[in-house]
């Protein structure tokens, strides 16, 4: 394991599809270790930002993440170099068991002589994930029949067993309850100790809780960044989100989504 | 580490931990190893005392094509690929085969007979000449087909060619095989393609001995292939595959290249096929184009979708199921049996997408016990069943 901690450094990135641009010009920094909330207006851009760094879609400008250039290089060898992500809707894999989906996840550097091989006994990084995400009591269940926000966790598991130095994560808590939310927001403080986190999400109060940093995106552009105080107080961010500047403190809200 | 989720939601949970009687490893072994022991009884005991030469030589041709079927399980069932072509890999390794059987009937120094009939050449063309070695013949019936599959996967599975488009592209594999055979008619025999083959290997197959010899191969090879299969769908491959199938960009973001995982399925399913052609011409003693076509490629598809397609053994008990239910109704009624065929297929693939295997697991289901490992399949599959 690579322990030390690497930031996401993005530089004027611009996103087109046909003429539409979806990201135009982007610049942030994410310090090592932070837990940053990228929020905005549907249609701000923000998803697409994480499909560009993660080579989903084409984009020009520099990401690098530490000091290696992420551009250019396609999903998979961007995934080896440290960077896992998740998706608005769960993608585990819900026909294979908790413990298989973990094992798979953290199996990208195996060779062949171990994949044509059947597993015995439970890897230790998938083991101690399980404990981490709370789901050691159901290893073989399939991963179909787990709750919503379970599947969540077993993302989030994925991630830390798959060595994930960045985890970019896309709506991590829709559809969750109080509980759930908690115990995410707990998790992800928790896995940020030796990770750097990126979290898309609409929900405010999850915000005010576990947000350390703060980046608004609207059209494509960075409106403002800093603490969640320090954006709660922009007039522009209050604009953007109400259509009239109001007094700090009373937005932006839960309201978008 | 402390443990952060302390799973809030058990009241949501649609399958307590209880419902879930783990079967330990050896039980499966126990298992595989009795099925197995089964499976050779049967074949190798049971069938040749039951069945006379005739209909023993035609369940030798149906487990060739139960072969192939194993192979389209391993890449449709559990790769999600669709091989509606795999009668090029079968062709291949059936002319292999055959034209170095051809080769040794004739003599050293000779031209198969059909090359004499049409008259066209003078020697032998430069391309048959490797297959009258038997070293570079019985190699090339699997390692032809699987690099040709390897050719073509590299070239379609990086470009994400899927679904109904892979399908389409093997299809017209098959199709451009059948025209390129038949045109070439003075050194593939055309349309009647490579027939009257009388020897194997200095045996002679109208002796009912050797006919029985090479039902013993095909039976012995089809249980290695059915051992080799399942180690496959139990290894950390296997699983790897079934993720690729069920979440190939998922895959990709945890760090995989799936057109690898995809090829080596498909290769690995291509060079079944191909030994199964190559058995397949012993056994009937000819090799046409009309057996790797389009018709038949779809009808090695047909069998696995009957059975049970993410099956170990339901690929295999479809094959035969069909074979054996059209040479038994053709009989009877020629003409009907294409009829019954696709509504045969029609029927399985509303009512059960499982295939029959799944029927086990419905009336299993109800008992509690945990289904046995060549038996166990999609959940999903299984919902849209019942």
């Amino acid at each position: 394991m690579t322990e030390q901690l690497h930031g996401l450094y993005v530089r004027d990135l611009r996103v087109s599809f046909d003429g539409f641009t979806a990201v135009d010009g982007v610049s942030l920094d994410v310090a090592p270790g932070d837990i940053r909330f990228l929020i905005g207006p549907n249609g701000a851009g923000k998803t697409t930002l994480v499909d560009a760094v993660t080579g989903l879609v084409k984009a020009t400008g520099s990401v690098r993440f530490g000091d290696r250039e992420l551009l250019g290089r396609p999903v998979h060898r961007i995934s080896r170099l440290g960077v896992g992500r998740t998706f608005q809707t769960s993608t585990v894999f819900e026909e294979l068991t908790v413990l298989q989906n973990l094992d798979i996840a953290a199996g990208a550097r195996r060779g062949w002589a171990t994949l044509l091989r059947r597993r015995h006994g439970v890897p230790d990084e998938v083991a101690e994930a399980l404990e981490v995400i709370g789901l050691a009591s159901r290893a073989d269940q399939l991963a179909g029949t787990l709750a919503h926000g379970q599947k969540q966790w077993l993302e989030i598991g994925m991630l830390l067993v798959q060595d994930a130095r960045l985890l970019l994560l896309d709506e991590p808590v829709a559809g969750m309850s109080h509980e759930e939310r908690d115990a995410t927001g707990q998790l992800l403080e928790q896995v940020s100790r030796d990770r750097t986190v990126v979290v898309i999400e609409h929900d405010m109060d999850f915000l005010r809780r576990f947000a350390r940093t703060v980046t608004v995106l609207h059209a494509g552009k960075v409106l403002s960044e800093g603490t969640v105080a320090q954006v709660q107080a922009d007039p522009r961010v209050q604009e953007v989100y109400l259509g009239h500047p109001v007094d700090a403190g009373t937005a932006p809200t839960a309201t978008e989504a | 580490m402390t443990t952060v989720a302390r799973d809030p939601v058990t009241a949501a949970d649609p399958t307590p931990p209880a419902a879930k009687p783990a079967a330990g490893p050896s039980r499966h072994r126990f298992r595989a190893v009795a099925g197995f022991a089964f499976g050779a009884a049967l074949l190798f005991a049971v069938a040749p005392l039951l069945l006379s030469d005739f209909r023993l030589s035609l369940l030798a041709k149906y487990l060739c094509v139960a072969m192939v079927a194993i192979g389209i399980g391993l890449a449709w069932g559990r790769g999600g690929m669709l091989a509606l072509g795999q009668g090029v890999f079968f062709g291949l390794g059936g002319y292999a085969m055959a034209m170095h059987l051809k080769l040794a009937d004739a003599g050293p120094g000779n031209m198969p007979d059909f090359m004499l009939l049409y008259g066209q050449l003078d020697e032998l063309p430069l391309w048959w000449r490797p297959f009258a070695s038997p070293w570079f013949a019985l190699p090339a019936t699997v390692l032809l087909p699987m690099a040709v599959a390897f050719v073509l996967g590299s070239l379609v599975f990086r470009r994400r060619v899927r679904g109904a488009y892979f399908a389409i592209l093997s299809q017209a594999l098959a199709a451009a095989m059948v025209i390129l055979l038949i045109g070439q008619q003075g050194t593939t025999g055309g349309t009647n393609g490579l027939t009257d083959i009388q020897g194997f290997f200095g045996y002679d197959l109208d002796d009912p001995v050797n006919q029985r010899m090479v039902y013993f191969i095909i039976a012995g090879t089809l249980l290695a292939l059915l051992a080799l299969t399942r180690h496959l769908m139990q290894s950390r491959y296997g699983e790897l595959l079934v993720a690729v199938r069920d979440g190939e960009e998922r895959v990709r973001f945890l760090g995989y290249d799936p057109a690898t995982v995809k090829l080596v399925a498909y290769v690995v399913a291509a060079g079944m096929a191909g030994l199964a052609g190559a058995l397949f011409v012993p056994a009937v003693g000819i090799i046409s184009p009309a057996m790797i076509g389009i018709v038949p490629s779809i009808e090695f598809v047909i069998g696995v979708a009957i059975g049970g397609r993410a099956t170990l053994l339901g690929p295999v008990l479809g094959a035969v199921a069909v074979a054996w239910a059209r040479t038994a109704l053709s009989e009877r009624f020629p003409g009907t049996w294409t009829y019954l065929q696709g509504l045969l297929f029609v029927v399985v693939v509303a009512f059960l997408p499982g295939g029959l295997a799944s029927l086990v697991g419905l009336l299993r289901r109800g008992d509690g016990e945990r289904r046995p490992g060549w038996l166990r399949r999609s959940r999903r599959t299984e919902a849209e069943a019942s």
